[in-house]
């Protein structure tokens, strides 16, 4: 059965199904939320306003039998933090739900008549249904979720908290993980702003009795599968005693301190004296000494064999964090002199519940300590900060618009930000390629946009010194389009470690898309399939007024020294514009 | 003196917390370190002396920091 698009518009309260036209045929994820994107949405809208939509799309092999780890679900939209396009992709129960109803995408457009009015909406296989959401209005997510499973259990519940209410910058879009937690969040750039800027606080899908996802050739799909399953099961890091399963990603907090990586104190240092206290190997420590509710290596979506996820309890084995992540706890730790890994954790849960992306309001905490609200190292007058947000004062709904509104407030000036979008858990001065993938890719600083990292400080897919410039530009540019490829197909980012370094998992990665769609495509077509993505999105800032000035790290790091390498942003501005170069000129 | 740390999947070959201090022969390589230490080679995928990325064919000398790290990655 053909895919379709459920196109809900809640100005009229109506919802149709579409087929999917030709434009849009060839993509899923990603490739096809930008795509909507670019062709409905008017670049220079504003983002809260009924111009701008919320498109939501599955991978090609999401919702497949035993594709491995590819349940990510993309969200797509005008961006309120960046003013640019944004795709922000999560894990979850959303991806397969929604594919296996048979649909290609959701739009969600248009803007409820009463804008004091929060709906609900029911998706089945029979269509959708809008209901009244006072039960859920102004209720956090930990709340939300169980609220909606009371009458619907084992669906899918995609929600905003409360700052998604507010139609804060910084409000990210949930979706709950297989226990029903909130928390598998599309947290970057604001889009749960524009979620709750269209009146609807939760989308439930149940996927009973949906046609399932057709597979156009069967024997090539499931070749392909083996392969690509082989090698994550091989490969040294993802394997099943392998470091993401035995320590989740938090195994990077010690690596990117020892290559003086690791923003500290709001990017005033690359290395955190703490940095063992909050280490994935100290959290994993814990989890097994304090027991009870606590899990390591968990699955955040079906069919996940990674399962780098956890769940981190108090001292009393009482669940307190699902889950202590890489960049959450660097974020809300390290980058603001926290080396507490309990209040971390209690801190990762207040941005699941409010509907917060936790490397933006890390950054922000960070931000405010600079500024002088409280001092770095307060662990305890941060996670009040939380209050603050949820008793909508004015401070919170500062708090809440993100790093470079926050500056702006408290007279900041070293703003770790390009495209409005703060920076995550690698230093750009010490870690060159990365840097300019912050600074080029058109989300915003975005380290999964195009990670070099792994090159650069991991040794996967080749060796790079991290320090230099030399050949960074072109290297960037390769991984953002392997990974705008990577998050058309549903899979979790985290499959590139294997196959980057496993030919026969990349081919297979690819066999699987042709398996599915019919598509003859190989291994070969990632990276020029990914690069049609990527030219969208960058067309699409462009008419929203982008030129090459934003595609700049902040003025900060060109004269500011991090130590402990005692570096500066060295790259020259000729190759942040080669990046893109040939979007004009293909 | 060489101040040695191993993380990860490799710290547990270091009883003491995962941390070392180790004399060492002039002219000695990580590769002699590593195995002066059992810390098994053949899962050692990066090594960092003073922050930078070495290989096991580098040398050390007194006053380094080395560590050694088995693949490691996430986002």
């Amino acid at each position: 059965m053909a895919r379709k698009i459920l196109r809900i518009n809640m100005s009229t309260l109506e919802a149709v199904y579409e087929d999917v036209p030709e434009k849009w045929a060839r993509w899923a994820g990603r490739g096809l939320t930008s795509a909507i994107v670019a062709d409905e949405v008017e670049p220079t809208c504003h983002p809260l306003g009924p111009q701008n939509k919320l498109v939501i799309a599955p991978g090609w092999v999401t919702g497949t039998p035993a594709a491995p780890s590819s349940g990510r679900t993309s969200f797509g939209g005008k961006s309120p933090l960046t003013g640019g396009i944004k795709e922000s992709n999560a894990g979850g129960l959303s991806g397969q739900k929604i594919a296996k109803l048979g649909l290609a995408a959701i739009i969600l457009e248009g803007m409820p008549a009463d804008p004091g009015k929060w709906y609900k909406l029911i998706i089945t296989k029979d269509g959708v249904e809008f209901q009244d959401a006072s039960d859920v209005e102004g209720k956090g997510m930990l709340e939300v979720g169980p609220t909606l499973w009371d009458k619907y259990p084992g669906t899918a519940v995609i929600g905003i908290g409360p700052t998604g209410e507010m139609k804060l910058s910084n409000a990210g879009i949930s979706v709950n993980d297989p226990e029903n937690r909130p928390g598998r969040y599309a947290g970057r750039g604001g889009l749960g702003a524009v979620m709750g800027a269209r009146g609807v606080k939760a989308i439930v899908v149940d996927d009973s009795g949906g046609p399932g996802v057709a597979i156009a050739d069967r024997e090539k799909f499931d070749s392909g599968r083996r392969r690509l399953t082989q090698s994550i099961s091989e490969h040294d890091l993802t394997k099943r005693d392998g470091a993401l399963a035995t320590y989740g990603t938090a195994v990077l907090i010690n690596i990117l301190n020892e290559a003086g990586g690791l923003p500290t104190r709001n990017f005033s240092s690359g290395s955190f004296e703490h940095a063992a206290d909050i280490s994935g190997e100290k959290i994993t420590e814990l989890i097994e000494e304090r027991g009870g509710e606590g899990v390591v290596s968990h699955a955040c979506n079906p069919g996940c064999i990674i399962k780098c996820s956890n769940v981190f309890p108090d001292e009393g084995g009482v669940e307190l964090a699902s889950a202590v992540e890489y960049e959450s706890d660097w974020a809300l730790g390290a980058n603001c002199g926290i080396g507490d890994i309990d209040i971390i954790a209690k801190m990762i849960t207040q941005c699941n519940d409010l509907g917060l992306d936790t490397i933006e309001m890390g950054n922000t905490i960070a931000i405010a300590m600079e500024g002088g609200l409280l001092e770095f190292g307060d662990g305890e007058g941060a996670l009040k900060l939380f209050d603050e947000v949820r008793n909508k004062t004015p401070l919170g709904r500062i708090l809440g618009q993100g790093v470079e509104a926050t500056a702006r407030a408290f007279g900041v000036y070293r703003v770790p930000t390009v495209k409005g979008q703060s920076m995550p858990a690698y230093e750009p001065r010490a870690v060159k390629g990365i840097g300019i993938t912050y600074a080029t890719s058109p989300m915003g600083a975005d380290h999964t946009a195009g990670y070099t990292i792994a090159p650069e400080i991991a040794g996967v897919g080749g060796k790079v010194d991290p320090l230099t410039e030399e050949g960074k530009a072109d290297l960037s540019l390769t991984f953002q389009a392997a990974t705008a490829f990577i998050d058309s197909t549903g899979y979790c980012l985290f499959i590139a470690f294997p196959i980057l370094d496993i030919a026969e998992g990349w081919a297979g990665m690819a066999d699987t898309v042709a398996g599915v769609t019919g598509m003859a495509i190989t291994g070969d077509d990632v990276v020029p399939m990914g690069k049609e993505v990527l030219k969208v999105e960058r067309l699409f800032n462009e008419r929203a007024g982008f030129t090459s000035e934003d595609d700049r790290p902040p003025e900060f790091m060109l004269h500011e020294e991090l130590p402990p390498h005692n570096v500066k942003w060295t790259v020259p501005n000729e190759d942040l514009d080669q990046v893109y170069a040939w979007v004009h000129e293909d | 003196m060489v101040e040695v740390h191993a993380f990860a999947t490799l710290k547990k070959h270091l009883p003491d917390g995962g941390k070392a201090e180790v004399e060492i022969e002039p002219g000695a390589t990580v590769d002699d370190l590593a195995r002066r230490l059992d810390i098994p080679v053949d899962e050692v995928k990066i090594v960092m002396r003073n922050g930078r990325h070495v290989e096991l064919r580098d040398t050390v000398q007194d006053g380094d920091r080395v560590a050694f790290f088995p693949a490691v990655g996430g986002g």
